[in-house]
């Protein structure tokens, strides 16, 4: 990508191929949420303002199922902490960036515009901060705007819907979709293992708190896993 | 169910000012610094720590069939899970586990 001389266009190219995969996500999210009896301007500002597709699915599923407002926070809030590591790994490249950029840069810090900046950044770590910067908001232009209008695009559909085509499964669905490509390492699988039988053997625990109890031990063993296999390969 | 308007308003906001000091965290105020090792390998299994155990119950015990396992959802969700772990495609998996999802209620 020689050829585009401008980290703003070279940034847009980077990013062009995720729309495939957010205008779908954004479209059922508007659909589920419209179905879950949100109303035009409750499902857009939900995705303006969380703008975290995964977390905004949960939140909604969780809300559903009556689970107190804190819980719903606490497990929502929880499939964000992944972004903890972006804002970790952007440092080094757009720390330097005066605050205010740095603000802006925060809101639009989603899985696809981290994954292209991440591969850019460190194939060519010694460009200046301004060519990062610049290359990041450009990962963001062809993702954010799709996201918005594919949301308002579902929530209009989803008023059309009627609520008897099975559309209750549609948050299953695109929640193992989204876990399937996740499971690339052992520690991966079972810490998704664990999590599935924990959250139905505690699904008795009150006010959905069995889940994350679930999530804490998945997760804890997850990094056990990741902790032995590094052992085993160094022995 | 339908979301009750007064968690909607308390959830959304809350849920979006949450979201956002994570992703402000360290490019905001904390700076250049590494994270501890265990808390990187920990964070590194949230998703997948999470959205596998939502979705058990509803897949074994689905609120559409009042609870009772259907073999349609299982299967659809057998084959999202296959399709997604062999194509690497999330979209590949919805359409596959909507597809057989529809198949076998129309049967």
């Amino acid at each position: 990508m020689a050829a585009f001389k401008s980290p703003f266009v070279r940034g847009c190219l980077a990013s062009a191929p995720f729309v495939i995969v957010v205008v779908p996500f954004a479209l059922l999210f508007g659909v589920v949420a419209t179905e879950a009896g949100l109303d035009l301007l409750q499902v857009m500002l939900f995705s303006l303002s969380v703008f975290a597709g995964a977390s905004q699915f949960a939140a909604v599923q969780l809300m559903q199922d009556q689970a107190p407002v804190l819980v719903v926070l606490a497990t929502s809030l929880a499939v964000n902490l992944r972004m903890v590591m972006y804002s970790v790994a952007m440092t080094p490249h757009l720390g330097a960036a005066p605050l205010g950029t740095r603000a802006v840069m925060a809101y639009f810090l989603v899985d696809q515009s981290f994954a292209a900046s991440q591969m850019e950044f460190e194939r060519h770590p010694d460009q200046p901060v301004a060519d990062k910067v610049a290359f990041f908001f450009g990962t963001v232009a062809p993702i954010a705007p799709m996201w918005f209008a594919a949301t308002f695009a579902g929530a209009v559909v989803g008023e059309a819907i009627p609520p008897d085509y099975a559309l209750d499964f549609a948050v299953p669905i695109t929640f193992l979709a989204i876990c399937a490509p996740m499971l690339r390492s052992i520690p991966h699988v079972v810490a998704a293992a664990v999590s599935i039988l924990a959250a139905l053997v505690l699904s008795g625990m009150p006010y959905g708190t069995g889940l994350l109890v679930a999530a804490g031990l998945a997760m804890t063993a997850g990094a056990l896993a990741e902790q032995a296999l590094q052992r085993m390969r160094r022995a | 169910m339908m979301i009750d308007a007064a968690t909607f308003w308390i959830v959304v906001p809350a849920l979006a000012l949450g979201t956002y000091l994570i992703r402000f965290s360290f490019l905001g105020f904390l700076g250049n610094r590494a994270l501890p090792g265990a808390l990187q390998r920990a964070l590194r299994y949230t998703a997948v720590a999470i959205l596998p155990g939502l979705v058990a119950p509803a897949v074994i015990w689905p609120a559409a069939t009042g609870g009772q396992t259907d073999p349609a959802r299982l299967a659809a969700a057998c084959v999202t899970l296959l399709v997604g772990i062999a194509t690497r495609s999330v979209i590949g998996a919805i359409l596959a586990g909507g597809v057989t999802l529809y198949a076998i209620l129309w049967l």
